[in-house]
């Protein structure tokens, strides 16, 4: 397909959950179904509107098998859609969405995506997707690889534990006027959860929801007074084995956003906005260097993950806030990026743009 | 306006042995760590991977050169663990490192044995800690321990990962502990069950009611709220008969199973019929729950004596 013969994508509308450390009231049906109310009145839609609906889900999270199917009811599957699922972040749900998209098998899209960290052991769940040969059986959990990736930097000078907390309290306060969040404003940074990493250097642990509806050509404009036109999309994964890897680079991420045209110079415009999927805040230093992005570009506005983390769903996030700071006209051209894996093994960036003001 | 039910609450266990089979590689790799010989492979590069795959990461090529490495190496990155969890390779507070053993030039993820965080540095050398019993698994490595030894380093060496008795497979367990809570609508329908009665919910869009409710309706994806007592009595709408007896069941066979429309539910549960004989059982035929004495849900349901219901009275609900 060649550039010009592509059709323009956007997303037209995004919400999510506010996000709390449990949902013990709700199942994950009745805690999704308030944010794709939300997107499907925002535009005006109906469930029977929409021309593809992908989400992104874990059921190991809350140990519920299945969990997806039981979540469409809340979309409204009778009669019969056209539907898809990725055990994965809902980034990558929103990837294949817009595949579905450009390829002109749609118009419209629901994306959604949720995580219910609370009736389990987040540490201990994730450590279930690592190699089962030579890692599962260790079960080095989430924070544990992320620290061991903290280290790596402050050894190769990249940042050190000052930094590392000031990317903590930048994020949680830049999330103190977000009505959303999970951590909102400042706090302490605590003692070692798995050193050099302490508890400020960790997102919280939570339920959470999202939700976003994505749009073609002039259905987008129909939609939405300013789309967020998604000018370039790209994932790419590296080696699962974390001893092959130079945990202090990601050459994946820098990867995707070659490819999704962040760096193009003929866009006439630099990226203003990044969200970037960070959980740890040693990441952020990671992903700073791997996209060269400089101190004129706003990271995290949203206060990012570090602020509100719900697994599955935080990644889909990033681009949802991008994409609701174009439609606010806060940007005009902004990189999102979603994560997935440990040490950040798998990495997606999306290039959102408005139309010139 | 009826108080809101306390949030139910239970511990659940997912728990599974997962059987894996070994490839040539990681087979010898395993069975190499049961006889304290530390193997990786090299790539077509030149680069030993310790611990070996099968597949170069970066060509793609297959690999089978094995060579044996030292059980000593250098420390490249680390971070001290205060609190180990369950399943991790020491009880006592350690670091977790990533190991570059003297020979391999990738690092192999492991503990590291120490007596606090100031007795750890990246650089510092370490040795392999085995383990007192070994089987052919990651863990056949207790852990790492600090090692300093004026000895020189040996250069990889050729292995034909030949080894009596190999291990060609790993059982590697997961148990994952949670607290389940059921959500409004289910946590709603079985504190009702617990008092021996059957509610569904109503949808405000096509007001049919759902039956174990779930929060949604499916047609409609608006959630469903207005609670509706349904049954106790039913209509079989389909039904089959057992014949196989399940391990653990002791329900004789034949027996039969059945979709039964509770009254004034817009859709089928499921539940075993009895109290007739099981080629007696038919569509239309009504009944009725029979509750054990502590049982927290219908044991079975058995003819209640009504005429049979009339077809067109449920074919919607098939």
């Amino acid at each position: 397909m060649t550039a010009s013969a592509r059709r323009d994508v956007a997303v037209v509308a995004f919400a999510q959950t506010d996000h709390t450390r449990r949902t013990d009231e709700l199942s994950e049906v009745e805690m999704l179904m308030p944010v794709l109310h939300a997107v499907l009145s925002e535009t005006g839609l109906t469930a029977s509107d929409i021309g593809f609906t992908c989400s992104g889900s874990s059921d190991y999270l809350a140990g519920r098998p299945f969990s997806f199917t039981m979540a469409l009811d809340g979309v409204g599957a009778w009669p019969p859609i056209s539907e898809s699922h990725v055990e994965t972040d809902g980034a990558w749900a929103l990837y294949e969405a817009w595949v579905k998209l450009l390829t002109g098998q749609a118009d419209t899209a629901l994306v959604y995506a949720y995580g219910k960290s609370s009736p389990g052991s987040v540490r201990d769940v994730l450590t279930r997707q690592l190699d089962p040969y030579y890692l599962a059986p260790l079960w080095p959990d989430s924070v544990a690889l992320a620290a061991l990736q903290a280290r790596a930097l402050i050894d190769a000078g990249h940042t050190d534990e000052p930094a590392l907390a000031a990317i903590a309290a930048r994020s949680r306060r830049d999330a103190a006027a977000h009505p959303h969040a999970q951590l909102r404003g400042a706090r302490p940074q605590g003692d070692y959860v798995v050193a050099p990493l302490r508890t400020g250097d960790c997102p919280p642990v939570g339920d959470g929801a999202a939700a976003v509806i994505l749009a073609a050509g002039e259905r987008a404009r129909a939609l939405c007074a300013r789309p967020a036109w998604i000018t370039g999309m790209d994932h790419r994964v590296e080696a699962h084995s974390l001893g092959v890897r130079d945990l202090t680079d990601s050459p994946s991420t820098r990867l995707a956003a070659e490819r999704s045209g962040a760096f193009d110079a003929s866009a006439g415009r630099p990226v203003d906005t990044a969200e970037l999927h960070a959980p740890f805040t040693a990441q952020e230093v990671v992903l700073r260097r791997a996209l060269r992005l400089g101190d004129d570009v706003r990271v995290n506005p949203s206060g990012g993950a570090l602020a509100a983390n719900p697994v599955m769903a935080a990644g889909l996030i990033r681009l949802g806030e991008a994409a609701a700071r174009i439609h606010r006209g806060a940007s005009d051209r902004a990189l999102a990026h979603a994560t997935s894996g440990p040490c950040l093994q798998q990495n997606l960036v999306a290039v959102l743009e408005g139309d010139p003001r | 306006m009826t108080a809101v039910p306390k949030t139910l609450r239970a511990p659940l266990v997912v728990e599974f042995p997962f059987t894996r089979s070994l490839g040539p590689v990681q087979s010898a790799f395993l069975t190499g760590l049961r006889e304290r010989t530390l193997l990786g492979v090299r790539t077509e590069a030149g680069r030993v991977l310790v611990p070996p795959v099968e597949y170069d990461p970066e060509t793609a090529a297959e690999l089978r050169d094995l060579v044996e490495v030292d059980a000593t190496g250098t420390v490249t990155t680390w971070a001290w663990n205060p609190e180990p969890r369950p399943g991790q390779p020491l009880a006592t507070p350690f670091a977790w490192v990533l190991v570059r053993l003297d020979g391999a030039d990738t690092a192999l993820l492991h503990a590291l044995d120490a007596p606090g965080p100031d007795a750890v540095r990246t650089g510092l050398r370490v040795r392999v800690r085995w383990a007192a019993e070994r089987h052919g698994a990651i863990t056949d490595i207790a852990c790492f321990e600090p090692y300093e030894s004026t000895a020189p380093r040996t250069r990889p060496r050729p292995h034909d990962g030949r080894f009596d008795a190999p291990v060609t497979g790993i059982v590697a367990p997961a148990r994952l502990d949670y607290t389940y809570s059921p959500g409004r609508a289910q946590t709603a329908y079985l504190h009702a069950l617990a008092e021996r009665r059957t509610v569904g919910e109503r949808c405000p869009s096509c007001a049919k009611v759902y039956v174990p409710p779930r929060g949604a309706c499916p047609t409609c994806g608006v959630a469903t709220t207005e609670q509706v007592e349904v049954g106790p009595r039913g209509t079989v709408t389909t039904f089959c008969i057992v014949n196989i007896k399940a391990k653990n069941l002791d329900i004789e066979v034949p027996y039969v199973y059945a979709h039964i429309a509770l009254d004034g539910a817009a859709l089928a549960l499921h539940g075993r019929i009895a109290g007739i004989p099981y080629d007696q059982v038919r569509m239309g035929l009504r009944v009725e729950p029979v509750w054990s004495e502590d049982g927290r849900y219908p044991d079975h349901y058995r003819p209640s004596g009504e005429p049979d219901a009339d077809y067109d009275t449920y074919k919607e609900l098939l």
